[in-house]
């Protein structure tokens, strides 16, 4: 389906073009190349780069800021042929980036994070200081150079980030994903930020896989696919539906939940559960209770860094300091090992499954036992049934169509989602009366998400009790049949999922408002 | 689906022959260098050894076997036990003093002396297991000062239970009555240590342990992914702990061929060094019982091959400790680059395979 040429839709406006992408290719073992990659980014606009996870978008962005470079193609930076082998040959052809996870120091003040590294420029005295008042002025950044970075939000550092690239002299910004940790409410000031930007003549390219955030801030969206550009269009003139069909080349899935299939007896009860923090302070998790009956999803919502992880570990046992009860199937199960609440039926989808839920230089038949170790067909009295396990993983591999060449095959020559689709294979197979399900589809593409979701409705409908903590609000309405907010260790808010939007959701994830609703 | 098995194997040879051959190139430049006669020592070192050198490379095989597999237990779980030094020795001296006393007759007095050195060996891993597990410290330090602490520790008990040669500064133990002493193997017209025996069964153990068993999988894992196996519910500390006693109670019988089948006491010229030894060919046999197997007998027999070079070519025999060093160094680099080769030939081929299935020819190329 691609094209080797620019195709001909009608762009937003004819600006002047200030970086040209000819014909990128570059190939990876094991990953979506690159190829042919054609993309026109005009000055003072905002162009939107969309596509699944790993259609190449991060790749691509590597290329552009000079960390990879490209098997062929050419760069063109305003009209002229570039070769970028480093990040600062790209800062010095006015291409600066702002990662997804920002790379600030806390203990240092804003003007010691932006001129840390550029201190050639205009020093780290007064002189930077007058340049980062202006910057923040003129763009709208609203960042003042004195402050320590421990102490602001996650929206100012971003703007930070953004500060440290105009500081370094960048006119064409490349933003990776930048709204994946702010709640609605602070991506509507990003975007003001943009327009300015927009407005004072940079060039910014944006790169997201949320359509509804595109489609407000994008004059021209380029959509990839498979590691290629399939087309670019004006911002306007194509609905989010549209957009994601074009990203994926199909119908799309669904997460909505059938009719409600809540029993009424309970399987997980969480009592008054409390984590002090390690250093003092505000605990990590306070007095959380809720309960989870047979049949139902529980979905918890949060910004990230509120108290999921440790709610998990909480439960799963892997946190010994935690206080208050936990109860599965009436047994009180607070200080038993994480072994033992495995074995009693808690199926767990840890939220890094990179580093939690595989061994990535094991063959996958390993990786079946584990977390399984103790239980069949893993085991024959001390000994690994190996027999056992193997012809378990054939039978994970075919039900939950996991793409892979052999079950003798390394965990982590497998892409995101058929490792994912594997845990959730091996965590189903043990017939769990309760599923922890920490962000089960981040990361995976649209096929795996969709046969995923299927699997946790299905489970759902055969009784199981689901505890599911996501990033994804859509994922989270979908699934749920209720909602609760974590905000700094607490459950400030229960929400129906069937009339909840993401910016209710958003407002009780930032603490904006407190009022409980059900 | 074999095939990849088959493939792997190739893989797992490669980085042990590029390493020796890179050992070989520099040794041979480092003699060069020094105008020495390089053809010649190769010509000395590669020689097929007499029947009296295949029975001394067997012996010290045995020993470096043992020594590599306490090691190699350690390795399995990313314990680096480096103080398999020093529970030798304690534990070869325990041993030879509860083979001194004979409280019990015969070979029941051999099976007591082996188990009292196993538990002392255990014992004195296990400090730097306890250490790990509750104060955090890390192994490597701890061993490496136990190692210290155990020559202080054996010197002094040395000379409270020794008793001393006429006419002879060397103490040692009470010698191991008659009755206890292990007899060797006829071989080569030489005598094998007897302890061969438990060498083999130690090595057969060890691979079933870390293979076959329950064990020796949540083993694997804490030492492949340490959140993995919080996760997936392995007690870590627990392991840690577990691993350090074991690999310990092994470093407990690396001493145990010489007390039983040569010295026949414990005293001040007892061989030492061993546990370092044991790292390099737990190492070079990349943790696996038959890789360290043969890389026990490369490093004996470059050891006795080496002997005669003095008398011989006038060069120093500590050449192959050259040689023996650049193996080390570069069966690291090149497992690590086989490794790094190996995966991302994984990964070409399942994105391969992957590939003719999910999209038969859109990309037209």
């Amino acid at each position: 389906m691609s094209t080797t040429s620019t195709p001909e839709y009608p762009t937003a406006n004819q600006a002047e073009v200030v970086v040209r992408l000819r014909d990128i290719g570059k190939t990876f073992p094991g990953v979506i190349a690159n190829h042919d990659v054609n993309i026109d980014v005009r000055k003072g606009t905002v162009h939107a780069i969309v596509g699944e996870n790993g259609a190449g978008k991060s790749t691509l962005m590597k290329i552009l800021y000079g960390v990879q470079k490209p098997d062929s193609g050419t760069i063109e930076i305003d009209g002229e042929q570039v070769s970028l082998s480093s990040p600062s040959d790209a800062i010095a052809h006015g291409v600066g980036m702002v990662f997804q996870h920002f790379m600030l120091a806390d203990n240092l003040t804003v003007l010691e994070n932006v001129v840390l590294g550029a201190e050639k420029m205009h020093g780290i005295g007064d002189k930077a200081k007058e340049r980062i008042e202006e910057l923040s002025a003129q763009y709208g950044l609203n960042i003042a150079p004195d402050v320590l970075v421990e102490e602001l939000g996650v929206g100012a550092r971003q703007r930070i980030e953004i500060l440290k690239v105009l500081y370094r002299g960048a006119r064409i910004i490349i933003l990776d994903e930048p709204t994946a940790v702010l709640v609605p409410q602070e991506v509507d000031e990003l975007f003001d930020n943009l327009r300015e930007l927009k407005a004072e003549g940079l060039a910014v390219i944006f790169i997201s896989h949320k359509l509804d955030e595109v489609l407000s801030v994008a004059d021209e969206v380029t959509v990839i696919r498979r590691g290629a550009t399939v087309t670019t269009i004006a911002g306007g003139s194509v609905s989010a539906r549209e957009l994601a069909e074009l990203m994926v080349g199909s119908e799309l899935p669904n997460p909505s939940t059938e009719v409600s299939t809540v029993t009424d007896r309970e399987v997980l009860e969480v009592i008054d559960l409390s984590l002090p923090s390690t250093g003092g302070g505000r605990p990590l998790l306070d007095h959380i209770s809720f309960r989870i009956r047979a049949g139902e999803i529980l979905g918890i919502a949060g910004v990230e860094g509120n108290g999921q992880a440790e709610l998990v570990e909480a439960i799963m046992g892997m946190r010994p300091e935690a206080t208050g009860q936990v109860e599965l199937n009436d047994k009180s199960i607070g200080d038993w090992s994480t072994r033992e609440r495995r074995e009693s039926g808690i199926g767990f989808i840890p939220e890094d499954r990179h580093r939690q839920g595989l061994l990535l230089d094991a063959p996958l038949w390993e990786n079946r036992v584990l977390g399984h170790q103790t239980r069949k067909p893993n085991v024959r009295g001390p000994f690994i049934d190996r027999a056992g396990a193997r012809a378990d993983t054939e039978r994970i591999v075919r039900e939950y169509d996991v793409r892979t060449p052999s079950i003798d095959t390394l965990a982590g020559a497998l892409s995101g989602g058929n490792q994912q689709k594997l845990i959730v294979g091996r965590e189903m197979s043990s017939e769990p009366s309760v599923l922890i399900a920490s962000h089960p589809t981040r990361g995976v593409d649209v096929g795996a998400q969709a046969a995923i979701w299927g699997h946790i409705k299905r489970a759902r409908r055969d009784g199981l009790a689901v505890l599911l903590i996501s990033a994804d609000l859509d994922e989270l309405i979908g699934l749920s049949d209720t909602i609760a907010v974590l905000l700094r260790g607490r459950l400030v808010g229960h929400f129906d999922p069937n009339d909840v939007t993401p910016q209710r959701l958003g407002s009780a994830m930032t603490g904006a408002s407190e009022e409980e609703s059900s | 689906m074999t095939q990849s098995r088959l493939s792997r194997i190739g893989l797992a040879f490669a980085a042990p022959v590029l390493a020796l051959f890179a050992a070989f190139v520099v040794t041979s430049l480092v003699l060069i260098l020094a105008g020495d006669d390089w053809i010649g020592v190769w010509g000395q070192i590669l020689s097929w050894p007499s029947n009296r050198s295949i029975v001394n490379i067997l012996n010290a095989g045995t020993v470096y076997y043992l020594s590599a597999v306490a090691v190699a237990i350690g390795f399995r779980m990313n314990l680096f036990n480096i103080g398999v030094d020093g529970q030798y020795r304690i534990a070869s001296f325990a041993a030879a003093w509860v083979a001194g006393e004979a409280w019990l007759p015969g070979y029941f007095n051999v099976v007591l002396a082996v188990l009292a050195g196993m538990f002392v060996g255990a014992m004195w891993a296990g400090i730097a297991g306890l250490l790990r597990v509750t104060r955090g410290v890390s192994e490597v330090i701890s061993t490496i000062m136990l190692n210290a602490i155990a020559t202080a520790v054996v010197a002094y008990l040395l000379r409270k239970v020794a008793v001393s040669e006429p006419g002879s500064n060397i103490i040692s133990t009470k010698p191991v009555p008659e009755s206890s002493r292990v007899p060797g193997i006829p071989m080569f017209g030489g005598e094998v240590y007897g302890f061969i025996v438990v060498a083999a069964i130690v090595g057969i153990g060890y691979w079933v342990l870390i293979n076959r068993t329950r064990f020796g999988f949540d083993l694997r894992a804490a030492g492949s992914s340490e959140s993995a196996a919080v996760s997936s519910g392995i007690n870590v500390k627990k392991m840690i702990l577990t691993t350090m006693l074991l690999s310990g109670a092994v470093a407990g019988l690396v001493g145990m061929p010489l007390l039983f089948g040569q010295d026949y006491a414990y005293g001040s010229t007892f061989q030492a060094g061993l546990g370092f030894t044991g790292i390099a060919v737990a190492l070079l046999g990349r943790n696996h019982p038959a890789g360290i197997a043969l890389g026990a007998i490369l490093f004996a027999y470059l050891d006795e091959q080496s002997n005669p070079l003095q008398i011989l070519l006038d060069v120093s025999p500590d050449i192959v400790k050259v040689t023996q060093g650049v193996i080390v160094l570069s069966v690291v680099i090149a497992y690590e680059v086989v490794r790094r080769y190996s995966v991302r030939l994984e990964q070409r081929q399942v994105a391969a395979a992957l590939d003719a299935e999910v999209r038969p020819k859109e990309v037209a190329k």
